[in-house]
């Protein structure tokens, strides 16, 4: 049955301010690699992490040698350059806040920039395909959207690599960005990446972020605001199979007044070694007085085998604050529940498909995006198909 | 006319130590339109007998048939058996997080009938059939079974029966845990499901208190792992005044 763990129950680190400033992490963020020491494991921010299938990527070892191709489709008033690692408008979200993120930053030749003018509204989006090859990458994007624009970014992984690669986005003052990530790698990539967000004033972001595939993706989803008023909505959604590992570490950073954010992810796992983490980490700074904010996790376990670490983590240093909590709940599709589907009739993975959609379901509709909803519904039952045969 | 024929049924469960008889040969033969109570002392098998007619994986069959119109029901697996006609209404139903009452019944529905019912039929179909149990509409929309009080549960087992329509069901304890207004409600669902005339009932209970809303046909005495004695509903009286000591002494399978 169902069961709850108690807020922050599982955690055994809190955010602290000052100095180190994040508890959570090995070492203060920063640019440069060379900041971070290795990691070995035992880190709070890597302990759930197996790093011998990082290839690389965490030590110094991994060498890039391209094997990634990135194609942007974007509507007519979208400006996309390709910019050395000088360009002004690199780093501007938020340092990386681990080794390998900091690889990534001090990795990558070339970073990619798509900027939407400022009260540019798109009718279409911005299509960004990230194609692995097989080969190892480093890379730096960054979406820009000026004040009062709004855009609809859709960025989809495919291909086998290994993949560091970080995200900025910035979003300009009473603008709207929705980001969607689908992570639909072959099940032999490895990606890892910091996506930050810095929210404007009275801007709003919505981040959907879709993992299917890889055999190991680690992202680090991040907002921070610029300026009272921002809004952040963070939806995830992952479906972790037999020896796949998954794992989202998100941190909102409460720091101005009267910002909201909301987060929902829901996982669904299946097969002997599949393992999803969630970490969610919400602060709230004596600063940001008429916060709003509520973080949500929900795993559903299909098999025996599979494996879930959820840590929601709320630090508040004000009072003055409209709300903020949390809920975190890990299900497990039973034989008791199987059996009285079946008993109504209704056939074994007939049974586990309504268990799974209907789970998602509720999410995938927040999500509000109709084009995107029909394609992770159909991508659901894809990864079910192939699974439970 | 379908009829369920059972026929020294034989069924063990793994425990410590090995597997463990608690079916001991049992025969009953169950005829579309006639109820028969199951009436025995905790720990005779009553709850076995039933799981073991739905085909519950953690009962092993050792002997004996159990037949359908003359289909072999052992044979078929759970969803085939539901399918095939036979209905298990449980004394524990269980919560099924992410699916919604109204799309559980439908998509139960869509396997008994082999089509999915017509869309505007079957809402209207489901809005008076959840009327007539007294359940709130809301709860169309709310999980399988989950944070229902142990009334709601099995109001919502016998809104199943209503609207799936068995050949045979199978109503496990539905009266356990039922005040009586709740006992009552259930009941006429029941009662409404007999007097179609298409069902064989086969009542399984600890306590007469439910015959009073539902007139059995038969009545049999359960204890251990088979049928003791069989009558008509006086046989329930006689339980009633006596209760089950007279099965229990040397018979139990403890």
């Amino acid at each position: 049955m169902a069961e709850t763990i108690p807020a922050g129950s599982t955690t055994d680190g809190v955010i602290q301010v000052g100095q180190p400033t994040d508890a959570r992490v090995s070492a203060p963020a920063s640019y440069d690699v060379a900041d971070f020491p290795v990691p070995h494991g035992r880190e709070e921010d890597w302990r759930f992490t197996p790093l011998e299938r990082l290839r690389g990527l965490h030590d110094g070892t991994a060498v890039a040698d391209g094997g990634v191709r990135v194609e942007v489709t974007a509507p007519a008033g979208v400006t996309v350059e390709t910019v050395g690692r000088d360009d002004a408008r690199l780093g501007k979200a938020g340092k990386p806040v681990d080794r390998v993120a900091a690889q990534a930053y001090s990795s990558f030749e070339k970073a990619s920039v798509v900027s939407v003018p400022k009260e540019t509204v798109l009718t279409e989006p911005v299509r960004i395909a990230v194609h692995g090859e097989g080969g190892t990458a480093f890379g730096h994007q960054v979406i820009a959207v000026g004040a009062f624009a709004e855009a609809v970014v859709v960025i989809d992984h495919t291909g086998d690599a290994t993949v560091a690669a970080n995200v900025e986005y910035l979003i300009g003052d009473g603008a709207k960005l929705t980001v969607v990530s689908v992570q639909d790698w072959d099940d032999t990539a490895v990606h890892v990446g910091q996506h930050t967000a810095l929210v404007g004033r009275d801007a709003t972001f919505k981040s959907v972020v879709v993992t299917f595939g890889g055999d190991l993706v680690r992202l680090h989803p991040r907002v921070v605001y610029g300026a009272p008023g921002g809004e952040a909505e963070l939806y995830g959604l992952y479906f972790t199979d037999n020896g796949q590992h998954q794992e989202h570490r998100l941190f909102i950073d409460h720091d101005t007044p009267h910002c909201r954010s909301n987060v929902a992810y829901k996982g669904a796992l299946q097969g002997a070694e599949a393992h999803a983490v969630w970490i969610g980490d919400v602060l709230i700074r004596a600063a940001a007085e008429g916060t709003d904010t509520y973080e949500l996790n929900r795993n559903l376990v299909l098999t025996d085998g599979a494996r879930v670490d959820s840590v929601p983590n709320l630090e508040i240093e004000t009072g003055e604050i409209v709300g903020a909590g949390h809920a975190s709940a890990t299900g497990r599709f039973e034989d008791e529940q199987l059996f009285y589907l079946m008993a109504r009739g209704i056939p074994a993975d007939e049974a586990r498909r309504l268990v799974v959609r209907g789970f998602f379901a509720e999410l995938v509709q927040q999500i509000g995006i109709p084009e995107l909803e029909e394609r992770l519904i159909d991508k659901i039952e894809a990864e079910l198909e192939a699974s439970v045969g | 006319m379908a009829t369920l024929e059972i026929h020294d049924l034989h069924v063990s469960v793994d425990a410590e130590g090995g597997p463990r008889e608690i079916l001991r040969g049992v025969d009953l033969t169950v005829k579309q339109g006639e109820t028969h109570a199951i009436m025995g002392p905790n720990g005779s098998g009553k709850s076995t007998l039933a799981y073991s007619l739905a085909g519950h994986p953690k009962y092993t069959v050792t002997g004996g048939t159990v037949t359908l119109d003359g289909e072999d029901v052992l044979a078929m697996s759970v969803d085939e058996r539901a399918r095939a006609g036979v209905f298990l209404a449980m004394q524990y139903p269980v919560e099924v997080p992410g699916v919604s009452v109204s799309n559980f019944l439908r998509t139960s529905a869509t396997a008994i009938r082999g089509e999915a019912p017509k869309l505007r039929t079957w809402v209207k179909e489901v809005k008076e059939a959840m009327e007539r149990l007294s359940i709130d509409p809301s709860f169309a929309e709310r999980n399988v079974n989950e944070g229902f009080s142990g009334g709601e549960k099995k109001r919502h087992e016998i809104l199943q029966l209503e609207l799936l329509k068995p050949a045979i069901a199978i109503l496990d304890e539905t009266d356990s845990g039922l005040d009586v207004d709740a006992l009552r409600v259930v009941s006429e669902g029941v009662n409404r499901v007999r007097e179609s005339g298409q069902v064989g009932t086969l009542l399984i209970t600890h306590y007469t208190r439910i015959l009073r809303y539902i007139k059995p046909d038969h009545v049999h005495v359960f204890a251990a792992g088979r049928i003791a004695e069989s009558g008509g509903p006086e046989l329930a009286d006689k339980l009633e005044e006596e209760g089950y000591e007279e099965y229990v002494k040397g018979g139990a399978s403890e």
